[in-house]
């Protein structure tokens, strides 16, 4: 716990804050630098302790920013209508293009925001360059730029307290009046505020929720971002009458290495290996068309595919030829010299997955590889087959991997207007703001744009820092 | 503490491929775009990118895979360890460069005292008839000790950089590896983190220029007293001007500036050292790291004390001192600190090569 007394007086809940946060990650930090720095004493109540400090802030890598020409470390330009386009693409539709189009516009002037706050950009990683032109990346990570950002709060003078569980959001008619929060196990307390803006992320970690909504094989699922995410706040707001939007039942869910931890595994589990592979289940059969598009459009499908086979599981094998063509995995892959050997070691039936590979070979054509682009190297006659990068997996060594479903995050969040206030049936909160992935539902209702949720996060967090220092001050 | 090169190489190794699957932190340094050429990492890959590595720590305080996370990610101590390693196999002869490394402070100080304990005893017994210093030891008495003095420690220095070479996969050296590779020392540009704001060394996930500037004193406060030596030698031999030299000549003007700047810098860094995390280094070597820190801080201070005591009864002891402080860095040089120089900058031109190919 880092509470600054010297400056605040005493414990957090001795002193009547214009601004409670609740939550530490990049929304969270926004919102307290944006209300401190006009002029509010704000306490930032992060759940986690201090090295998980941050949410799942911590794991991204960058945020889409739209410009109108080559801005920092971003090139060429990107429209509102172009940005607003991919967004329509992914979510099919389920947004709310009034929230979203004004997120767009304002990523632009975030980005020297952001760099006046500390965090530092970097040109676009080896292997992501098809995201130069619309991602700007941070250098270091999302940690690096969470640094930042409580840097910036110390010298603001903002209280940040650790390891403080918010259990329940203290609202009286329309408004808000203290956070009960457990610090550190210690026996519960009360801090009072004149507003609150609520930043605590999705439900994702608490996995009885997730089994709820989505089914038993929840339970199976791995868990990408902090285990700090388990939605209390959110239920809480939800059992008080706040109004949601985004399905309750579903994630965001890649495919990602089996042998990941069960939290937090973060960026580095992906695995980029599937459109070159052929994936079986448990069972040693092939379930879906490897080779049905790019790995960047098709591997949150995976998540659902892989959720969908028996014990939540699948294995992708490879052969030599296509083991220099994506990108490093995160434990090195299990090698054998036949594909009989490479099943027993993967612990699934070897004679099997040996049939299998063998099936799908003799329907391998001759043609044209071409491992970035849609070559059309396809199966012939094979069920289900594969339509892109259709090569024989016939060339020692042998390597295999496990895949399993790992969620991002999930969609329920709580409905927010235009300035991120949150709504009830009968008309919005006085002074209780959102922002995050606690509301990105609201414009996110379905799929996954790379980098648009640290934008809705810096978006809405600068907003509600803004509109919570204006109603106290 | 037992050697075991594969198990700090294994390490590495582990935490390198984790690294490799990230790569958020490709914009701090040289390290990372080196790592991506690499998808599994040979043994002398691992050297290289250890060397190549300023220990600036941007990458540790940006990493959201430090321990308490199960991949326990410490970069900087793992590349620190296998770095320090590879100084100590490579250079000749071993045994003595380990010694030195773990228990330097000892050494250093007892190897002073000795040096300038046989200094004054050869004073009482011999004095030098010349001018100035040579007054008090004579001048081919110095040469007899410290041209194998210097030289021989600098073969050893030679043979740990072949064999380095090797290891690394380094190649004939070109103009343009050259260019690079001092192009980087000489702005240190490894300590900026990138974005100009330095690394995160005293001040924890703050970035500071401090070390980076500490060690620009150090480095051209030495290359001004080395300059000095040089100067005040070709002076000797080539135009018969033997010391003592006014304070307007080459001698005096790179030493003064240099001792100062060394001082400077020597202060600062071994202050810097005190406020950083010793878990992100080599920890065994922090004594013999701080011990070199030191010893170029009294090389410097006995100089400068020295040239202050011009005339005094002062000057022999302080000579003395002076001497033994000097030969004792000279023959500790391949096995103290001042290795990472040679390494370092070999790494550097080594990553110019590789970087074309």
């Amino acid at each position: 716990m880092r509470c600054n007394p010297r400056r605040t007086a005493g414990a957090p809940q001795d002193t009547l804050w214009d601004l409670v946060v609740v939550g530490g990650g990049n929304a969270a930090l926004c919102a307290a630098i944006t209300a401190a720095e006009a002029g509010a004493k704000v306490i930032i109540l992060e759940g986690a302790p201090k090295p998980y400090r941050g949410g799942n802030s911590r794991h991204t890598r960058n945020f889409r920013c739209m410009h109108r020409g080559p801005l920092s470390v971003l090139t060429d330009a990107y429209d509102e209508d172009e940005y607003f386009n991919d967004l329509l693409l992914v979510t099919k539709g389920k947004t709310d293009e009034h929230l979203a189009r004004m997120v767009i516009r304002t990523s632009e002037e975030c980005l020297p925001w952001m760099q006046a706050h500390g965090v530092h950009f970097q040109p676009s990683l080896s292997g992501t360059l098809s995201l130069s032109r619309t991602n700007a990346f941070f250098l270091g990570g999302g940690k690096s730029l969470v640094n930042a950002y409580y840097n910036t709060c110390e010298d603001l003078g903002v209280a940040v307290v650790y390891e403080a569980q918010v259990t329940h959001v203290g609202i009286e008619g329309d408004r808000f009046t203290h956070a009960e929060v457990t610090i550190a196990s210690a026996p519960p307390v009360r801090v009072r505020g004149k507003a609150a803006v609520l930043a605590s992320g999705g439900f994702q970690s608490d996995l009885d929720w997730l089994t709820r909504a989505w089914g038993p094989a929840a339970a199976n699922f791995l868990i990408r971002g902090t285990p700090y995410n388990r939605g209390v706040v959110l239920k809480d707001m939800i059992d008080q009458g706040s109004e949601t939007v985004g399905d309750p039942t579903q994630c965001h869910c890649v495919a990602i290495d089996g042998r990941a931890p069960k939290f937090d595994g973060g960026i580095c589990t992906r695995l980029d290996c599937v459109p070159f592979s052929v994936v079986v289940n448990r069972d040693g059969d092939r379930f879906y068309n490897e080779g049905e598009d790019t790995w960047p459009k098709r591997y949150a499908i995976w998540g659902r595919l892989v959720a969908a086979q028996p014990d939540q599981v699948g294995y992708a094998v490879i052969d030599a030829k296509s083991i220099d063509l994506f990108m490093p995995s995160v434990f090195p892959p299990i090698v054998a010299d036949t594909v009989a050997e490479l099943g027993t070691k993967l612990g699934i039936d070897g004679a099997k997955l040996a049939r299998t590979v063998a099936e799908f070979n003799a329907a391998c054509r001759p043609g044209r590889f071409h491992p970035t682009e849609l070559d059309g190297l396809a199966t012939e006659g094979l069920s289900p087959p594969k339509t892109n990068w259709a090569r024989p997996i016939d060339q020692p060594p042998f390597y295999g991997y496990s895949l399993r479903p790992g969620v991002t995050f999930t969609y329920l969040g709580l409905k927010v207007s235009d300035t991120a206030r949150v709504q009830r049936a009968d008309g919005p909160l006085a002074n209780v703001w959102a922002a995050g992935e606690i509301m990105a539902g609201s414009i996110l209702g379905q799929g996954y744009l790379a980098g648009f949720g640290m934008t809705i996060g810096t978006v809405f967090g600068r907003i509600a820092g803004r509109e919570a220092a204006e109603h106290v001050l | 503490m037992s050697f075991d090169t594969p198990a700090l190489m294994q390490e590495a190794r582990r935490q390198l491929e984790i690294c490799n699957a990230c790569r958020y932190c490709e914009g701090f340094c040289s390290v990372f775009p080196a790592m991506t050429r690499n998808k599994a990492f040979a043994d002398g890959d691992i050297s290289h990118l250890a060397n190549l590595c300023h220990n600036c720590r941007g990458c540790s305080y940006s990493c959201q895979y430090i321990p308490p996370h199960e991949f326990a990610l410490n970069i900087p101590a793992a590349l620190a360890e296998v770095r320090q390693d590879s100084w100590e196999r490579h250079v000749w002869p071993a045994p003595l460069a380990r010694a030195f490394h773990e228990r330097g402070l000892v050494i250093m100080l007892v190897m002073v005292a000795a040096i300038t304990a046989f200094f004054l005893a050869l004073h009482g017994r011999a004095p030098g008839e010349g001018e100035g210093f040579y007054a008090f030891v004579a001048h081919n008495t110095l040469v007899a000790i410290f041209a194998p003095a210097f030289l021989l420690p600098l073969v050893g220095v030679a043979i740990g950089l072949v064999r380095y070479w090797r290891e690394t996969g380094g190649r004939r050296i070109a103009l343009a590896d050259l260019a690079g590779a001092f192009g980087s020392a000489a702005r240190m540009r490894n300590l900026s983190g990138g974005h100009g704001e330095g690394c995160n060394f005293e001040k924890g996930d703050r970035y500071s220029d401090a070390r980076r500037h500490a060690h620009q004193a150090m480095m051209y406060g030495f290359l001004l007293c080395f300059a000095a030596t040089s100067a005040g030698t070709l002076m000797h031999y080539l135009l018969d001007w033997p010391a003592p030299y006014p304070i307007w000549s080459p001698p005096k003007v790179f030493g003064i500036s240099g001792g100062v700047l060394m001082i400077l810098g020597g202060v600062w860094l071994a202050l810097l050292k005190l406020r950083a995390d010793p878990d992100l280094g080599a920890r065994r070597v922090w004594g013999g790291e701080m011990a070199f820190v030191v010893l170029l801080v009294l090389i410097a201070a006995s100089g400068m004390a020295l040239y202050a005591a011009t005339g005094t009864g002062a000057v022999p002891a302080l000579l003395a001192f002076h001497l033994g402080t000097v030969l004792a860095f000279f023959v500790l040089l391949p096995w103290s600190k001042m290795v990472h120089g040679f390494f370092r900058l070999s790494a550097l031109i080594i990553e110019e090569q590789k970087k074309r190919r």
